[in-house]
């Protein structure tokens, strides 16, 4: 009898309970590392401390309030026409922010789309960002003038790659450490788990950095997991933790130690930076498809930017005359933004056949010069027309 | 006669929710398909109304999603998945070709993977990269599977049905950018097999050869050509696995001339095998080689290029040109 026949003797049945689809996790409480609440008090955690200098914690401020603007900008430009897309980090910065700045300059940064504010700790041009949305280009600079790799689009292709950095980094007897960053939806991908394999089995210094900001496009992050992420870490054999993504300090601090754990030689590190997505997954979405507008307005209150504001404040650690001068840093940086963007040409179509191969490849050849001939015989028959 | 003018979008909307209201072992899975409807919206009200239990929001993982159908097909269902992007089918690529392809013939006939993959493919929205590829002859040379492609509403409409009907597994190509085009679509008059290709124009001249986004553009440079004083046939394979090769036989010995054109690489295409068995067949009727037009040896290139690398009225004109020379 065929697997067919016996199915089609049964009897439909109502789908039951138990094979629909599972809702909440058990325990969606997430446990967070935190070191400065909503408000903007300073608390203490066991583990974690950071003792940071006036001046430091005013550089983590400016960082997420450029790269707030920068980002608002490239929305705006996207609005009028001049990208074709954008993938806003909005309610990202700490946790961008954060860990960018617990990095060291010999680290190596496997970024996914979105990392906007990584990219600026890196001393990445913002501008350079911006080429493959304009679709001018599939990435645009060079990966190791700042450690800091190209944007991937597959979902959780990087972490493997990150892995097998590391792994080379290890090999080379250095101590630096390579940093993953990928989204919760991600953690569903295949190449997420074998890269956690393959990291633990060959201790490779490499911290995965996992934004969770709620959403994969529409489906939240209880359609990719039933336990919260960081405890994946666990069945692996190294260790995860959960930190406040809202929370610049918090992020510095757990991404700094993981790291440094890295270097050490004790492996890899999960990082879940419990975070929110505030705008749309990217311009073509439309979030009011699938999410309420009260989910949102719940998390503004935890706004990581407002947050370290208050507590600049709170502590007199920043003037009036700072928040000034930063506003006008910001516009313009915005207004630089949008001169490179409007200047950026378009290519030439004969980069088309440009830097598909390392080595020469005489198939490419025939067909660029084909290409040239026709592109050529547009010109001569204008030429004749005249 | 119910006929209805709509998009290639509505159209497969609709051909969907009879699949499922007609047979409650139909199964539609993939990312997003759920309350967004997809990010083209082609599952758009879908789960609301049949359910979570038959439209499945399902994790984002591309093996899971077509490694899990092929598991729901051994249990007697009948899994429509969609892959989001045609870039994004490699993750499940393994699961495909390893797999969904070759257990028929390894259970020596004794069971059926009715599993359809949509896949929304092709360039010409201004995308970023791994959005925009035409990555079909990938799987036209697998064995155990079959790859088609509608053009138009109706063929989305019936091509759909036929596939999800379908005992083998069907990789069901749907041309993005033609998602917003208007068509007739008669849901009552059952249309021709899945696999015949269909004489869309008819000519003397020359043979154009096409599917998918590439029909239409076929048909305006016909019309073009026809201002010429040329007389063009066009033929919409609308499946490249297995191939229509009698439909193309009697055109080129009509004709006499075939240009072959579609997005994808030239090179290993699924042009080279239309021309080699062209050229098998009917050698002796033929007035011209076979010329095919195509994308290039190189990487789907970034937006602004796009027009550049994808075929266009002009560039197939040219080819028809080159063709009449001979
Ligand atoms: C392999 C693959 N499948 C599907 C997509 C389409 N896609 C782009 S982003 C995205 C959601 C990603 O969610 P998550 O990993 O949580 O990252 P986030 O965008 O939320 O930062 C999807 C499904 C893709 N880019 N790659």
């Amino acid at each position: 009898m065929t697997v067919e026949s016996t199915a089609a003797a049964r009897k439909p049945r109502r789908a039951s309970k138990r094979t629909s689809a599972a809702k909440k996790p058990q325990s969606s409480e997430p446990q967070l590392v935190q070191l400065l609440t909503p408000e903007g008090e300073r608390v203490e955690h066991p583990d974690y401390s950071i003792d940071l200098s006036a001046d430091e914690l005013r550089g983590l401020y400016r960082d997420m309030v450029l790269t707030r603007r920068f980002d608002a900008e490239a929305t705006a430009l996207q609005r009028q026409g001049e990208l074709g897309l954008w993938a806003s980090l909005l309610g990202q910065e700490a946790a961008q922010i954060g860990s960018g700045r617990a990095l060291r300059d010999d680290d190596y940064v496997f970024p996914t789309y979105r990392e906007h504010g990584v990219a600026w700790c890196r001393g990445v041009d913002p501008t350079n960002l911006l080429g493959m949305f304009r679709g001018v280009n599939h990435g645009g600079w060079d990966p190791n003038s700042n450690n800091f790799h190209l944007y991937t689009i597959v979902i959780g292709s990087q972490t493997l790659h990150a892995t097998g950095y590391a792994m080379g980094v290890a090999k080379d007897g250095a101590d630096s450490a390579v940093i993953a960053y990928f989204g919760d939806g991600a953690s569903s991908q295949g190449d997420v788990a074998e890269s956690f394999t393959f990291s633990a089995v060959y201790n490779a210094p490499v911290v995965f950095f996992c934004q969770n900001n709620q959403w994969a496009i529409s489906e939240p992050t209880e359609r990719q997991t039933r336990v919260p992420l960081y405890q994946r870490a666990q069945g692996y054999g190294f260790p995860g933790v959960r930190v406040d993504g809202n929370d610049v300090l918090a992020c510095l601090a757990v991404t700094r130690s993981a790291l440094e754990r890295a270097r050490r030689g004790e492996g890899p590190t999960l990082v879940e930076a419990f975070t929110y997505r505030m705008g749309a997954h990217t311009t073509s979405d439309d979030p009011t498809k699938y999410r309420a507008d009260e989910e949102r307005a719940a998390w503004e209150a935890k706004d990581p930017i407002l947050r370290l504001r208050a507590y600049l404040e709170k502590e007199k650690l920043a003037d009036e005359a700072f928040f000034t001068a930063l506003d006008e840093e910001s516009e313009t940086l915005g207004k630089r933004v949008r001169e490179a963007v409007r200047a950026m040409p378009d290519p030439d179509p004969m980069a088309l056949f440009e830097h598909g191969y390392a080595d020469g490849n005489s198939l490419v050849d025939e067909e660029r010069a084909q290409f040239a001939a026709y592109q050529a015989s547009f010109a001569d028959s204008a030429e004749e027309g005249k | 006669m119910a006929v209805e003018k709509m998009s290639i979008a509505k159209a497969l909307n609709e051909s969907l929710r009879l699949a499922l209201d007609n047979d409650p072992k139909v199964l539609i899975m993939g990312e997003d398909v759920g309350k967004l409807g997809g990010v083209f919206r082609i599952t758009d009200g879908l789960q609301k109304d049949f359910g979570e239990d038959r439209v499945i929001d399902t994790p984002l993982a591309e093996s899971g999603i077509v490694g899990t159908a092929i598991g729901l097909a051994l249990r007697g269902y009948r899994p429509i998945v969609e892959i989001q992007f045609d870039g994004f089918v490699f993750p499940a690529y393994d699961q495909i070709v390893t797999q969904l392809a070759k257990m028929h013939a390894r259970a020596l006939g004794k069971i059926k993977l009715p599993v359809v993959v949509r896949i929304p493919y092709g360039g010409g929205i201004g995308a970023v990269e791994h959005h925009s590829e035409s990555p079909e002859a990938l799987f036209a040379h697998v064995a155990g599977l079959k790859v088609v492609s509608p053009s138009n509403a109706s063929d989305a409409y019936w091509m759909m049905q036929q596939a999800v009907q379908s005992d083998d597994p069907i990789i069901f190509f749907e041309p993005k950018r033609r998602y917003w085009d208007k068509g007739e679509v008669d849901t009552e008059s059952i249309p021709g097999p899945l696999h015949k290709a269909v004489t869309v124009r008819e000519g003397g001249d020359l043979t154009l050869v096409a599917y998918g986004p590439m029909v239409k553009v076929c048909l305006e440079a016909a019309a073009a050509a026809q201002e010429e004083g040329k007389s063009i046939e066009v033929l919409d394979l609308r499946s490249m696995s297995p191939i229509d090769f009698d439909a193309i036989q009697t055109s080129a010995q009509k004709t006499g001339r075939v240009v072959v054109v579609h997005e994808a690489p030239v090179f290993y295409g699924s042009g080279a095998e239309i021309a080699a068995r062209i050229t098998e067949r009917c050698f002796y009727h033929l007035e011209a080689p076979v010329l095919r037009v195509g994308g290039y040896h190189v990487p789907y290139p970034p937006a602004r290029l796009e027009d550049e690398y994808l075929p266009g009225l002009d560039r197939v004109l040219d080819a028809v040109d080159r063709s009449l020379a001979f």
